[in-house]
């Protein structure tokens, strides 16, 4: 793939926690490209640093040492107006949907709430038509909802929710923190399937950090197997399934439980 | 394999009441028989029941949830009957134990295993000695490859696999009859969840338990620890059979839906269209009439619509039992053309 197609890069990516005797090196020397309009999976179990490089990433943490390259640029995450500018483009969804949302704020205001970050000036109609058309895309009924307090929903309708949030708000790379592990398999098909629809609809780059090699095959064209802090192996989604090369990534298939193959259980 | 019941169940209603003391029955009618040394496993969505159904079992209710009718025979003896403290001492942890999704929480941060151990021992066994409990368990947890430490560790010393791994091993040590496993690998990442589930399969090899209810939503597990599998939807058990059965040949739509909904890592799952099921499960706090699946179901027909029962009484089938008005040729004859429309 042709180098301008990159947009965002890692180098030499370092964090680490602690110091002295109790160092750990979370993330350990990560070089990482992502090109435009991919879907790009971060596998690795828990404590293998998957979680850490997103957050890095996302600009939550800042890494002790490396750099990150967005759009072709060093990344600034300097004044308040630059990490504004950083989150326009790039947003997140987290494993707790539970935890996401300000419990006191009606949903009606998560999405307000990004009107007000994207610096659009609209009128009312204006934003409640836009409203109403993210609740659409993630099938959901703005009339049932808007006036809700996020108790009140299911968790896969929350984390819909979150997904029409993203909608609005047309990041060029959405991070996707393990979205479906707190919600059960029938909503889980639902919330990948819309994954996909916004790549379709706005070739969005997505990152998408999970534990569950299954998920990832599915979802996903480029695979990055961490391990350790390391990005242990990496290449296309297909290949790294159906020919796994590094010992690690051989162990974590094996731990999943599969339909057609006996498990060694042992 | 000898075909003794170890449990049956019969028609248990249970339900929970609200603030507003409306009642939500969210097992609603289950009847089935546990086999000696059999592995059942119970399927469903989130708020279809199972972890319900799961709590019921021990007859040991707690409010919200309240007991309706139904008896639980455990050995012969029905444990709805008991009285409380019989039941708290000679039933609960002796013959049937329970882990629940959490458990690793359970554990006293502030006490070593040990310690906790010892408690279990001096309320269950009080004429052992501290020194023969150490010995036991000790024994008990090198036979589970868990490393004796364990025991004299603090539980923020220990990993999440770990610690669930020393619930279990604990909460089987009076070699219950019954293990219920509510979803004990769902906080685990997939290498953790292998080892929980090795050790779950050693517990039955060794005896330790002669039975398990495994209850979970990811079916791929099922496949591979489970002798029948029974699948919950709205308070009810709308299909039961042998476990690869149901997963490869469902019969009922719901079981049908599930199992389209399954993401594993192999060749051909990348082509494949993920069904997922549109629309939310019944509010229970109705009574409900007829079909419980009905507004979700793709294959419904106006039969369905007019049928008026209050249940959907379960078609017998060698060795199936489904809730569904047609009968299992039709089912698959729709699901067959279903599958040569979509092309796959």
């Amino acid at each position: 793939m042709a180098d301008n197609n990159v947009i965002l890069s890692g180098k030499n990516v370092t964090r680490i926690f602690g110091y002295g005797k109790k160092k750990v090196i979370a993330v350990n020397n990560v070089d990482f490209e992502i090109n435009k309009g991919e879907i790009v999976s971060i596998v690795g179990e828990s404590g293998s640093g998957k979680t850490t490089l997103a957050r890095i990433i996302l600009g939550l943490l800042k890494q002790t040492s490396g750099e990150l390259l967005f759009d072709g640029k060093r990344r600034k995450m300097n004044s308040y107006k630059e990490r504004l500018n950083y989150w326009k483009n790039v947003q997140a969804i987290f494993q707790d949907p539970f935890s996401s949302f300000n419990q006191f704020h009606k949903i009606e205001r998560v999405l307000r709430d990004c009107v007000g970050l994207s610096g659009l000036s609209l009128t009312e109609a204006e934003i409640v038509s836009k409203m109403r058309e993210a609740f659409e895309f993630v099938n959901l009924k703005y009339e049932e909802l808007y006036n809700k307090y996020p108790f009140e929903l299911s968790g896969g309708q929350m984390q819909r929710v979150m997904i029409s949030r993203i909608f609005m708000l047309k990041p060029n790379i959405l991070i996707a923190d393990e979205p479906t592990s707190m919600i059960d398999v029938c909503s889980r098909a639902t919330i990948l399937d819309m994954l996909m629809k916004l790549r379709v609809e706005i070739n969005m780059t997505i990152v998408f950090i999970t534990h569950d090699v299954g998920l990832s095959y599915y979802l996903s064209d480029k695979i990055f197997i961490m391990e350790k802090g390391k990005i242990v192996e990496r290449g296309n989604a297909v290949d790294i399934i159906t020919n796994p090369q590094h010992p690690y990534t051989i162990q974590l298939l094996d731990d999943v439980p599969k339909l057609h193959e006996a498990w060694n259980l042992g | 394999m000898n075909n003794k019941h170890i449990m049956v169940v019969e028609n248990l209603q249970t339900y929970y009441r609200t603030r507003l003391k409306e009642h939500v029955y969210a097992v609603d009618g289950v009847s089935f028989e546990l086999e000696e040394g059999k592995v059942l496993g119970i399927a469903g969505e989130s708020g279809c029941g199972k972890s319900t159904l799961a709590l019921s079992l021990m007859a040991f209710y707690f409010p919200p949830l309240h007991f309706k009718v139904g008896s639980i025979l455990i050995d012969g003896v029905d444990v709805m009957k008991l009285p409380y403290e019989k039941l708290r001492t000679q039933v609960l942890g002796e013959k049937i134990a329970y882990i629940p999704q959490a458990a690793m929480n359970a554990l006293n941060p502030t006490k070593r295993i040990i310690r906790f151990i010892e408690d279990i021992f001096h309320e269950h066994r009080p004429k052992m000695s501290k020194i023969q409990v150490y010995q036991m368990v000790s024994e008990r947890f090198k036979s589970l490859n868990l490393p004796p430490r364990v025991l004299e560790a603090f539980p923020n010393e220990l990993s999440g696999g770990m610690k669930q791994r020393t619930v279990i091993a604990i909460s089987t040590l009076m070699n219950p009859t019954i293990l219920i496993a509510d979803e004990p690998t769902s906080a685990l990442d997939v290498t953790s969840q292998k080892v929980v589930m090795s050790m779950l399969k050693k517990l039955m090899e060794k005896g330790y338990v002669k039975s398990m209810i495994f209850i979970t939503h990811e079916l791929p597990l099922l496949v591979h620890i489970a002798d029948d599998i029974m699948v919950m939807y709205a308070g009810e058990i709308v299909e039961r059979g042998k476990a690869k059965d149901v997963i490869f040949d469902p019969i009922h739509p719901y079981s049908k839906a599930l199992m389209n909904a399954i993401i594993v890592p192999e060749k051909d799952i990348k082509n494949q269209k993920l069904a997922s099921i549109p629309g939310a499960p019944p509010n229970l706090k109705k009574v409900l009439r007829g079909c419980r699946f009905l507004e979700r179901c793709r294959y419904r027909s106006d039969s369905c619509v007019s049928i008026n029962v209050d249940k959907i009484s379960e078609m017998k089938h060698p060795s199936r039992t489904y809730r569904c008005i047609f009968d299992i040729d039709t089912l698959q004859e729709m699901y067959k053309k279903e599958s040569q429309s979509d092309g796959r």
